[in-house]
């Protein structure tokens, strides 16, 4: 008895050292984390435990979970409410700056067909970067002001360029780069960390429970969840952003959310991007 | 997109007289004797039937008669709409001599959503998308030979569609 | 600027399948803004579809049709090239009209 508890003792107390002494600002070991391995072992977590779900339709978020949903859905995208948005979307790609650039300039093959490589990371930077931030760096190049990370504008631009990515695989780098490791492993153990008055973590909902409902919707896998972003919420009667999507998730599990593009939303979308890597980008993509 | 404001000189139906050129806003009571596009339009806009609360009034307003459930009305809805704001509903019938078709939301503020005039040679089958504010039943009624013929189905609501 | 109205009219044997899209509010007035003040009524009532001088199809609509409302319904006859024109009236009375073609 007294062994066993000078034992747990112990163990608590390395524990608790272990934790005093590993300061987030600590470089990880490059050899601790494998994305390789992550993304293997969270392809196969979701196919084992939905084996009648293709690969593919994962990134159909709820849909894929549910009959009488998808049968809704499909009736929809035969002429889907986010034509609207994706018309104003090209328009605004394609329309020049006050001085006469446009966002072509600022993307490699003039921003078609590009959004599965998003989000990269930035060796120069040190940071991950992802297609919301690109875009408003490329306006803020050129003299034009930033679009809110939640409004409208930027989901239709975003949405623009996921439709000329559609059915192409994601496919994010993580470069030879500690820093870019440390990112990604940021993203991973934010989705996995419980906030909020409600505890929950991105983890509670998307992998403990999907295609059950909280409340009154059916909750999305996180195998593929970000493929179909932006997504035209019948909820929001619009289209919404990746940024848009991650706040209102911490503001729903009452938790205080972080700024758009913060770091810790830029990793987590790299984290969560990655190991969707292969899954077909379906963007813009319609959603309860 | 290219709306046009139709002047009202000259309209045979002065909501306000003697006013001069007022714009009517949103009185429902649009003079259909200036929109060009819509001379052909036979029938006024049923704005009686529109502003009545219950299915059977609603019907009353807009047919003078009752229908009857039929079972060659195919009611096509979910069990459980994803959201109340748009929920595919489509009807399609085997019935004959089809000339109008209607669809109402028992639970609505209104229950009159849509109505469809279906000329001949018009197939008897509509899709649409409305709101429902509530876990309701929704009634299609098909007006065929004269007759009314109904069917109903309850869709269950969870987020409601009309809003807040 | 682009119509409000997207139109797709396809032929399939006798029959031209037609599917709608329209952009616009259908608010009900029902509904409160963030002010809790009341977003008036602004929907479209009639909706009208001709086809070789005829009309082959007629919506009267409420205010309990989805915003960027959709319909879809098939008619009998049609031949490819030929037009469709669609015309809407709101309750406020602005309107907008397009031609498509039978594809």
């Amino acid at each position: 008895m007294h062994v066993r508890s000078a034992i747990r003792l112990a163990s608590a107390a390395l524990t608790l050292a272990t934790l005093a002494f590993a300061s987030p600002q600590t470089a990880v070991a490059a050899d601790t984390v494998d994305p390789v391995a992550d993304a293997k072992a969270f392809r196969k977590f979701f196919t084992d435990k939905f084996p009648k779900v293709k690969l593919e339709d994962f990134v159909n978020g709820p849909y894929s979970m549910n009959e009488d949903m998808h049968r809704q859905w499909e009736e929809k995208e035969q002429f889907p409410p986010y034509e609207f948005s994706l018309d104003m979307g090209k328009e605004m790609f394609t329309k020049p700056f006050k001085n006469g650039k446009s966002y072509e300039d600022c993307f490699p093959n003039k921003g078609i067909g590009i959004r599965q490589n998003y989000p990269y990371f930035d060796e120069k930077e040190g940071k991950v970067v992802t297609l919301e931030l690109a875009l408003n760096r490329c306006r803020e190049a050129n003299g034009e002001p930033p679009f809110s990370y939640v409004r409208d504008e930027m989901a239709a631009l975003t949405a623009y360029m996921a439709f000329t990515s559609r059915g192409k695989p994601f496919d994010i780098k993580i470069p030879n780069d500690p820093r870019a490791l440390e990112a990604y492993q940021n993203g991973k153990e934010y989705f996995y960390t419980r906030r909020g008055q409600l505890n929950f973590s991105c983890a509670t909902c998307h992998v403990q429970s999907p295609g059950e409902r909280i409340r009154a919707e059916v909750l999305a896998p996180a195998l593929g969840i970000l493929n179909a972003m932006p997504i035209y919420r019948s909820e929001w009667s619009g289209m919404g952003t990746t940024s848009r999507r991650f706040t209102t998730c911490n503001s729903q599990i009452r938790g205080v959310p972080f700024a758009p593009q913060d770091d810790e939303y830029r990793d987590l979308e790299y984290y969560l991007s990655y190991v969707s890597n292969g899954l077909p980008i379906s963007g813009p993509g319609a959603r309860p | 997109m290219t709306t046009t404001h139709h002047g009202f000189s000259g309209t045979r139906r002065l909501i306000l007289q003697g006013a001069g050129a007022v714009a009517l806003i949103g009185l429902g009571n649009i003079p259909f004797g200036l929109a060009p596009a819509f001379a052909a339009a036979n029938d006024k806009y049923p704005e009686d039937a529109f502003k009545q609360k219950s299915e059977a009034d609603a019907i009353k307003a807009l047919y003078g008669k009752t229908a009857e459930a039929s079972d060659k009305v195919k009611l096509d809805a979910p069990e459980i709409a994803e959201n109340g704001a748009v929920v595919p509903i489509g009807v399609s019938t085997t019935l004959a001599d089809v000339t109008s078709i209607s669809f109402l939301v028992s639970e609505n503020p209104n229950a009159l959503v849509a109505s469809y005039k279906i000329p001949a040679g018009t197939v008897p089958s509509v899709a649409n998308r409305i709101k429902m504010a509530k876990t309701s039943n929704v009634i299609v009624v098909v007006e065929a030979g004269g007759k009314l013929y109904s069917a109903t189905k309850e869709v269950k609501v969870t987020v409601g569609g009309c809003g807040g | 600027m682009a119509s409000t109205i997207r139109v797709r009219a396809t032929l399939s044997g006798e029959t031209t399948e037609v599917q709608a899209l329209i952009q616009h509010p259908m608010d009900s007035g029902f509904v409160k803004d963030a002010k809790g003040e009341i977003i008036p009524p602004h929907f479209i009532q009639q909706l009208t579809f001709e086809y070789d001088g005829k009309s082959v199809f007629a919506a009267d609509w409420g205010g309990g049709v989805s915003k960027d409302p959709y319909v879809k319904f098939s008619f009998k006859g049609g031949k490819k090239g030929d037009d469709l024109k669609v015309s809407w009236i709101d309750n406020k009375g602005a309107t907008d009209t397009t031609t498509a073609k039978i594809l």
